[in-house]
C-alpha cells in the first residue's frame, strides 16, 4: 500500500455478497428490542422518540413518528427547542430518506489486492476493528500515535475524538473551520475578543436592518435564522443584499446591490468611510469601548464611495443610502457575518471589516445586533488524564496561519504529503462524516496526500467518494438509530438535548459512539470509556445537570436559566472585552504582532479571463453539502444542480436553458460530467452559478451519480489565507464545452 | 364554514418544505405531490422582481372537476374542502384534465390524489395542515373565512392578495398576499 498508488473502488462493484446482509440487525441494547423501550410502546399513544437532526450542523431538536407498523413515518421539530421552534427545514423534514435509503453502506469493507487488482471485500465488525487496530498500533510504534489525524464533521466527533485523544493524538480537524466560517471568527475574534459561534449570535428576532454580504439565507437553510429573518420582515426590517446574483434573499430585500463580484471589501471600507465622515457611528459606544478609532478614521480617509463605484459598480447614491439605513436602525443592526465565507484568501480581513461596522454601529452586546449567548457547563464523565500528545497538530503548519483558532484541517491534509523538510508527516487518517473530496478543493493535492497514507479509515452512512478510496469502511448507523452525545448548544437559553435511537440499525451499521469505544478496546483504551455504555454515560451527565436520561426521553430538550441577565450590555456598563486591549480593536494590535494588516486593506483579486466566467457557488434550501444529493425525500425536489447563465452569456455561447454543457476551467481541468444550463436575468455576465454538492462519481449512488457538476472539482486554484489558513475557492475561472461524449443521466436521458 | 389558506409571497422562499412534510405526513408516494413551488421572475439584470408561490388545491368553490367526475368521488366535503375517495375513484382522469391549475396526480394505487387540506388527520383534530406547522418562514395562513377571528381571515383583511387563474371562475380558495 506504501509503494502503490491506491485504486479508487466502486463499492457498487461488490458482489450480491453485499445483499446477504441487507435486513440483518444489531440489537444496541442487549438482550431486549430498543423498540421496547421507546416511549409510548403499548401505550396505544403515537410512537414519538426525541432526536436532534444531523442532516447540517443546524441540529434541531425535534420528534421522531412512526406509524402503526412501527415504521419512521415522519419527523418534526420539538416546539421548546431554540434551533428551529417547532418547525424543521426541508432537509430534516426529509431525514427519513437518510434512513430509508437503499443505497447506504450496508456492512464494513477491507480493500484487498489480488496482483494490481484492488476491491473490497465484506467484513465482520470485529476483524474491520482489529484489522484497524493492528495498523494503528503499528504506526504508533514506528512513527508516534500523533501520526494519526482525525477528520470530521458533526456528531461522530466526540466519539472518535475521545479515542483519538487516549490514542495520543491531538490532530482533530473538522472542515467547518478552514473550508468554511473560520475567518469570520478569527475576525471577530481579533476585534472583539469573541467568536460568532454556531447557531450565530446574531439577533435577527429583533432586528431592523440586516446586511446580507453573498450571504443567501433562505437558499442557505440555517433553520433559525431563516425563521427569524422572516418574522423581521414581518416586523418591517430592512434587508439589503450585496449579490452579484439576485438570490433569494435579495428578492426579499429592500435594497440589493448586484455587487462585481471579489469585491466586497472596498464595499465596507466604503461603508466605514461614510459612517465616519457623517458622523453616524455610535459616539459613546465607540469611546467607551473601542481603541483605534484615529487610526481607523485616517485609514479609510480616501474610500469614498466613488472610489469604491469604480471597484464594486454600485452607485455611489446607493452605498450612503444603504450606510443611512444601518445607521438609523442602530444599534439593532446586523451586518450578517455569513457562515461559508472562505473566497479569495483575504476573507479575514473583509470579515475584521464587517466586525469593525459592527463596532461602529454600536450594535455588538444590543437589542437587535449580537446577543451574549450562553451554553451549559455540562461535565464530562471522570476518565484519567490523556496522555500527553508528542506533537501538536500547529506542528504540521509550523509558523504558519498563527492566528487560527482552531486546527487547519487542509494544513494536516497538506502536511500528510511527504516532503525533505517536514518532520511530520501523518500516516494514517480517519475520516467521519465528511466527504473530504467535496470539502477541500483541490482534489489532485487532497489525492496526493491519501496516496502517501499506510491507513485510510472512512466512517460514514453512504458511499461517498471518499469511502472508494480507503482502506476500511466502517458503516455507521444514520442519527435515527442511535445515540450521541447531548446537544449542549450556546443560545440565548443554555439547553440539553437528546438524539435517540427511534429504531435498530438496518443492516449491518453501528452507532459512531460503539465503534469508537470498542476500537478503543481493541487499542487497549477502555480506561477512556469506562461506561458500559453510551445511556450509563448520558445518565450520569443529565443527572449531574439535575434531569436524567428518562426526562430527557419524554422532553426532548431542556432549557435552563441564563447564569445572568446579561444578553445584552445594559446602558453604560463597562464591559472587559477579551482582547490584548481589553477593549474592542479597530486597530488590531494580534493582527499587527502577527505581521498581518491591522486595519483592512482592499487589494484587487485577478478576474476572469477573456471567455471565462468566475465560478460562484452555493447553496440549495433542499441540500446539505454532498451529503444529501441520494436521499430519496430530496433528490424528489432536486436531482441535479444547473448552471445559472446571464442571457448575454447565454446568446454569446448559443447556450439554451436544459441543454447539458461540460466547463472547463483556467487550469484546463474539464468537468466529470455535464451540467444543465439555466438561462437567467438572475445573475451577472460576468459569473456562473451552481449548487454546491452534486457531481458524484460513485455508481454506488444511483440517485446522485453523474448528476450535476461538482464545484470542488473545478476548484484546482485556492487562494490560502495567511491569517488563519482558509481555503479562498471563489478564485476559479470556467468556459463551457458544448461539444462532447455524452455518459452518465444525461446520455440515457 | 369556509376552508381556505393564504401564502405570503413576500416571506415564502421556495425552500419546499412544504412538499416533503406533505408527503411524509399524507404518505404521498415519492414522485409524487400534492403540493408544489413556482417561482416567477420578471425583469431583466439588475431591475429584477421573483415571486415564489407555494401552490396546491385551490379547493374551488365552482370546481370543475367535482362537475365532471362520473362516479362521485370528487365531492365537497366540511367548510368546502374538495376531496377524492380513493374507493369510489376508477382513476379515469377527468378531473386532473379538467383542473386549470394541475393540482391531481394518478396515485399508483389506481385512483387520483391531491391535496386534502389535511381535513381528516389534522383539521379536524384542531392541528393546521402539516405544510403551514412545518413552514420555517410562517408563510402560510389556514382556517375558516366564516370565523373573522382565524389566522386566514385576518391576514386577508390587512394584506392585498390575488388568487390564480381568476378567468376560469373557479372562485379558488388558495389566496397569494403579494
Ligand atoms: S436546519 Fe434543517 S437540516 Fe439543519 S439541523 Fe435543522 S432541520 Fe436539520
Ligand atoms: S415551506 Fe414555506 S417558505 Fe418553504 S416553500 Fe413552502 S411555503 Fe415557501
Ligand atoms: S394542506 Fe395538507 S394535503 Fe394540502 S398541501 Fe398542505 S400538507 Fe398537503
Amino acid at each position: 500500500m506504501v509503494t502503490s498508488r491506491r485504486q479508487f473502488i466502486k463499492i457498487g462493484a461488490l458482489g450480491a455478497g453485499s445483499l446477504a446482509l441487507a435486513g440483518s440487525s444489531f440489537n444496541l441494547a442487549k438482550g431486549s428490542s430498543i423498540l421496547d423501550k421507546i416511549s409510548g410502546a403499548g401505550t396505544g399513544e403515537p410512537l414519538r422518540t426525541p432526536t436532534y437532526c444531523e442532516i447540517c450542523f443546524w441540529q434541531c431538536a425535534g420528534w421522531v413518528y412512526k406509524d402503526e407498523d412501527g415504521k419512521i413515518q415522519k419527523i418534526v421539530g420539538n416546539d421548546d427547542d431554540q434551533h428551529c421552534n417547532g418547525r424543521f427545514c426541508p432537509r430534516g423534514t426529509g431525514g427519513v430518506g437518510q434512513y430509508n435509503d437503499e443505497d447506504r453502506l450496508k456492512t464494513p469493507l477491507i480493500r484487498t489486492r489480488e496482483g494490481d487488482k484492488e476491491s473490497f471485500r465484506e467484513a465482520s465488525w470485529d476483524e474491520a476493528l482489529d484489522y484497524i487496530a493492528g495498523k494503528m498500533r503499528a504506526i504508533a510504534q514506528k512513527h508516534g500515535p500523533e501520526c494519526v489525524a482525525l477528520f470530521t464533521h458533526g456528531s461522530g466527533g466526540a466519539h472518535f475524538g475521545q479515542m483519538m485523544k487516549a490514542f495520543g493524538s491531538a490532530s482533530i480537524a473538522a472542515p467547518s473551520f478552514a473550508q468554511c466560517r473560520g475567518p469570520r471568527e478569527v475576525g471577530f475574534l481579533t476585534t472583539f475578543g469573541d467568536i460568532i459561534y454556531s447557531p450565530e449570535r446574531i439577533d435577527i428576532r429583533d432586528t431592523r436592518c440586516m446586511v446580507l454580504i453573498g450571504s443567501h439565507l433562505g437558499e442557505n437553510m440555517h433553520n433559525g435564522q431563516v425563521q427569524e429573518m422572516s418574522d423581521a420582515i414581518d416586523k418591517g426590517a430592512t434587508i439589503i443584499t450585496v449579490d452579484p446574483r439576485f438570490s433569494t434573499a435579495a428578492g426579499k430585500s429592500k435594497y440589493w446591490l448586484p455587487i462585481k463580484p471579489a469585491t466586497d471589501l472596498a464595499l465596507l471600507l466604503s461603508w466605514i468611510h461614510v459612517i465616519i465622515e457623517n458622523e453616524w457611528y455610535d459616539k459613546d459606544y465607540v469611546e467607551r469601548y473601542t481603541v483605534g478609532f484615529e487610526q481607523l478614521k485616517e485609514h479609510v480617509k480616501t474610500f469614498t464611495p466613488e472610489w469604491a463605484y469604480g471597484i464594486t459598480t454600485i452607485d455611489p447614491n446607493v452605498i450612503r443610502e444603504t450606510a443611512r439605513e444601518m445607521h438609523n436602525a442602530a444599534p439593532s443592526v446586523i451586518v450578517n457575518p455569513g457562515r461559508h465565507v472562505t473566497w479569495y484568501g483575504d476573507d479575514t480581513q473583509r470579515l475584521r471589516a464587517v466586525a469593525i461596522l459592527t463596532a461602529l454601529l454600536g450594535s455588538w452586546g444590543r437589542r437587535g445586533g449580537y446577543y451574549k449567548p450562553e451554553k451549559l457547563h455540562l461535565p464530562n464523565y471522570p476518565v484519567p488524564p490523556f496522555p500527553e500528545p508528542k506533537r501538536n497538530p500547529t506542528q504540521a503548519y509550523e509558523g504558519k496561519y498563527t492566528l487560527a483558532n482552531e486546527v487547519v484541517a487542509n494544513g494536516l491534509c497538506d502536511a500528510t504529503i511527504p516532503t525533505v523538510d517536514r518532520s511530520c508527516n501523518y500516516k494514517a487518517w480517519i475520516v467521519n462524516g465528511t466527504n473530504l473530496l467535496a470539502a477541500f478543493p483541490n482534489q489532485a493535492n487532497t489525492l496526493k496526500a491519501i496516496d502517501a497514507l499506510e491507513l485510510l479509515v472512512v466512517v460514514d452512512t453512504m458511499p461517498v467518494e471518499i469511502t472508494g478510496y480507503a482502506d476500511v469502511v466502517l458503516p455507521e448507523c444514520t442519527y435515527l438509530e442511535r445515540y450521541d452525545m447531548l446537544r449542549n448548544s450556546n443560545h440565548r437559553q443554555p439547553n440539553l438535548a437528546l438524539r435517540m435511537p427511534a429504531a435498530e440499525p438496518k443492516y449491518n451499521t453501528k452507532p459512531a459512539s460503539w465503534i469508537a469505544q470498542e476500537l478503543a478496546r481493541k487499542l487497549g483504551l477502555s480506561a477512556w470509556f469506562p461506561w458500559k455504555n453510551i445511556e450509563e454515560m448520558l445518565d450520569w451527565q443529565l443527572k449531574e445537570m439535575g434531569s436524567s436520561l428518562e426526562e430527557m426521553k419524554r422532553i426532548g430538550v431542556k432549557n435552563f436559566p441564563r447564569e445572568a441577565d446579561d444578553l445584552y450590555f445594559s446602558p453604560g456598563e463597562e464591559v472587559v472585552f477579551n482582547t490584548t486591549s481589553g477593549k474592542i480593536e479597530l486597530y488590531s494590535s494580534d493582527m499587527e504582532s502577527a505581521g498581518f494588516e491591522p486595519l483592512p486593506v482592499y487589494t484587487a483579486h485577478e478576474e476572469p479571463p477573456e471567455g471565462y466566467y468566475r465560478l460562484n457557488y452555493g447553496r440549495a434550501p433542499m441540500h446539505t453539502f454532498s451529503r444529501t444529493a441520494n436521499n430519496p425525500n430530496l433528490t424528489d425536489l432536486m436531482d441535479e444542480n444547473v448552471l445559472w447563465v446571464n442571457p448575454k452569456v447565454a446568446r454569446l455561447w448559443g447556450l439554451e436553458t436544459g441543454q447539458y454543457i461540460k466547463l472547463k476551467n483556467q487550469d484546463e481541468k474539464i468537468s466529470t460530467f455535464a451540467i444543465k444550463v439555466r438561462v437567467t436575468e438572475r445573475i451577472r455576465w460576468d459569473s456562473v452559478y451552481m449548487v454546491h454538492g452534486f457531481g458524484h462519481n460513485n455508481k454506488k449512488l444511483s440517485r446522485a451519480h453523474g448528476r450535476g457538476i461538482n464545484d470542488t472539482e473545478m476548484i484546482t486554484r485556492v487562494h490560502i489565507d495567511p491569517v488563519m489558513g482558509g481555503t479562498g475557492m471563489r478564485g476559479n475561472f470556467v468556459t463551457f464545452i458544448t461539444d462532447f461524449e455524452k455518459e452518465g443521466k444525461e446520455a440515457e436521458a | 364554514m369556509r376552508y381556505a389558506m393564504a401564502v405570503d409571497t413576500k416571506k415564502c422562499v421556495g425552500c419546499s418544505d412544504c412538499v416533503v412534510a406533505c408527503q411524509t405526513e399524507n404518505n404521498v408516494p415519492i414522485g409524487f405531490c400534492r403540493d408544489w413551488v413556482v417561482e416567477v421572475t420578471d425583469g431583466t439584470y439588475p431591475q429584477l422582481e421573483v415571486e415564489i408561490r407555494s401552490e396546491r388545491c385551490n379547493h374551488c368553490e365552482n370546481s370543475p372537476c367535482v362537475r365532471c367526475c362520473p362516479t362521485g368521488a370528487s365531492h365537497y366535503a366540511e367548510g368546502g374542502v374538495v376531496l377524492v375517495t380513493p374507493h369510489k375513484c376508477i382513476g379515469c382522469g377527468a378531473c386532473i384534465a379538467s383542473c386549470p391549475y394541475d393540482a391531481r396526480y394518478p396515485h399508483p394505487d389506481g385512483h387520483v390524489d391531491k391535496c386534502t387540506f389535511c381535513l381528516h388527520n389534522r383539521v379536524e383534530k384542531g392541528l393546521d395542515p402539516a405544510c403551514v406547522s412545518v413552514c420555517p418562514t410562517k408563510c402560510m395562513y389556514f382556517g375558516d373565512l366564516d370565523d373573522p377571528n382565524s389566522p386566514v381571515s385576518k391576514v386577508l383583511k390587512t394584506r392585498k392578495f390575488k388568487t390564480l387563474i381568476p378567468e376560469a371562475g373557479t372562485n379558488p380558495q388558495l389566496y397569494f398576499l403579494i
